[in-house]
């Protein structure tokens, strides 16, 4: 967390049977999130494979910075355990045990989270996280049909292409503007609010994406995703 | 005839050393279809269980039950913890401030305790879950008569056959879920764990 941060953002907690894997992937969410709070709980106190109710409580309070916290899980009890220690809390409304995949989820969710999303849209980030197909496209109009668009052909410069960590820092870009944006790559669009959408589209290096944005940082946002795609995402 | 906090706190400490007789066989339970743990986390959650109520011996019947619910809720770890950590929960708040437990709260406690494993785990009978034990026995006790001990014989009774028929069948939730057809065959470990504590229960009662 950087002191400077401008407003809280939600937190995250990830319980887990294991703490090896609590930590891996709050260490995957963390590098596409670096202002986000993760906090890992796997393991029971004595170290060995299980959920303690009492680290989980915790954790809670201690991912939480004003703005909420949304709980993932990996196995069933972990969900019964994080259900409880949320039902205890003082406030139940400020956190959010969501169902879903536990690492796309996380993803998803801390790359939310780190674009400033209020608790609601963090938590379904993560429950519409899916490895396997673009999220979801956006419920408004394609937006390559609205007049005023801005768009631009981008080459990615870089090796991998628009992979995981080029994907969250094109998100985390348009996150911090006013423009709605989707990037287009051969017959597939994906919103660039979502990294998994992003992901999803497979676009290696090499090849061109379609980047179209409406809204008042319209311009702004595709300037931007053109000087990161110029630094090769500064891969 | 009531059922004082001596008593429910007698009640548990029985329950600790019936689940410390039948540590071993939980873990065979638990290996055959599960992960192995349920013994060993029963054990000692109600290992914990009776060293806090050496200490601070709670005043009634809800603050004993209380007590257990968070004890077991944070030392036993895996499901069980927090479903009988809710039962236990669910328990005492149905019993409300009363010094002494008649057969109908402690009836009314049993609804109470399977309406909340139900809540949190969402299982159903036929699950192979200890739902399948804990329903028959509420309905048992509900419509026993006599004594807090006849109550919880027959639930007792009611929970032992209700643990039975989940051998031959299928798990749909919790980790012996995944084995899919390969978890009919066996005694649910949850199941055999609560028809044994309403048994320990029941004794307790019958002694008092």
């Amino acid at each position: 967390m950087t002191a400077a941060a401008p407003a809280s953002r939600v937190g995250l907690v990830v319980v887990s049977h294991s703490d090896m894997l609590a930590n891996g992937v709050a260490e995957l969410a963390v590098q596409m999130a670096p202002d986000v709070a993760v906090l890992p709980v796997g393991g029971t106190e004595e170290g060995g494979l299980g959920t303690d109710y009492g680290a989980v409580v915790e954790a809670l309070a201690d991912a939480d910075s004003g703005a909420g916290v949304v709980v993932l899980y990996d196995l069933g009890s972990a969900k019964m355990t994080a259900e409880m220690a949320v039902e205890s809390a003082d406030d139940p409304s400020r956190y959010a045990v969501v169902d879903a995949p536990l690492v796309e989820g996380a993803v998803a969710a801390a790359v939310t989270a780190q674009g400033g999303a209020p608790l609601p849209d963090v938590a379904s980030a993560a429950e519409g996280a899916s490895g396997e197909a673009p999220v979801a496209a956006p419920t408004r109009p394609a937006l390559h049909l609205v007049p005023d668009a801005v768009s631009a052909e981008v080459l990615l410069t870089n090796e991998v292409g628009l992979h995981a960590r080029p994907a969250a820092l094109l998100a985390r870009t348009v996150a911090e503007l006013d423009a709605d944006v989707v990037v287009r790559y051969g017959d597939e669009e994906a919103n660039a609010a979502s990294v998994l959408a992003l992901m999803g589209l497979s676009a290696p290096g090499g090849k061109s994406i379609t980047v179209v944005a409406t809204g008042k940082d319209a311009a702004e946002a595709v300037r931007r995703i053109e000087e990161l795609a110029e630094r090769g995402f500064d891969d | 005839m009531g059922c004082t906090a001596e008593d429910v706190v007698a009640a548990l400490r029985a329950a600790a050393a019936v689940v410390q007789e039948h540590r071993d066989e939980l873990v065979r339970l638990d290996q055959a279809i599960g992960d192995a743990d349920h013994g060993e986390n029963m054990k000692r959650g109600f290992t914990a269980l009776v060293s806090r109520l050496d200490t601070e011996p709670p005043d009634t019947p809800a603050r004993v039950l209380k007590l257990a619910a968070t004890t077991l809720i944070s030392t036993v770890g895996g499901a069980a913890g927090p479903l009988y950590g809710t039962a236990f929960l669910r328990a005492s708040s149905a019993v409300g401030d009363a010094a002494e437990l008649d057969r109908d709260a402690v009836a009314r406690a049993l609804q109470a305790a399977l309406d909340g494993v139900v809540a949190r785990g969402k299982a159903v009978v036929g699950d192979k879950t200890m739902v399948d034990a804990l329903t028959p026995a509420v309905t048992a006790a509900a419509s026993a008569e006599g004594t807090v001990a006849a109550t919880l014989s027959a639930a007792a009774d009611a929970a032992e056959e209700g643990a039975s028929s989940t051998v031959p069948m299928v798990a749909r939730k919790g980790r012996a879920s995944y084995l899919g057809e390969r978890s009919a065959g066996h005694l649910d470990p949850g199941a055999r764990s609560t028809a044994l504590l309403l048994r320990a229960f029941a004794d307790a009662a019958a002694k008092a």
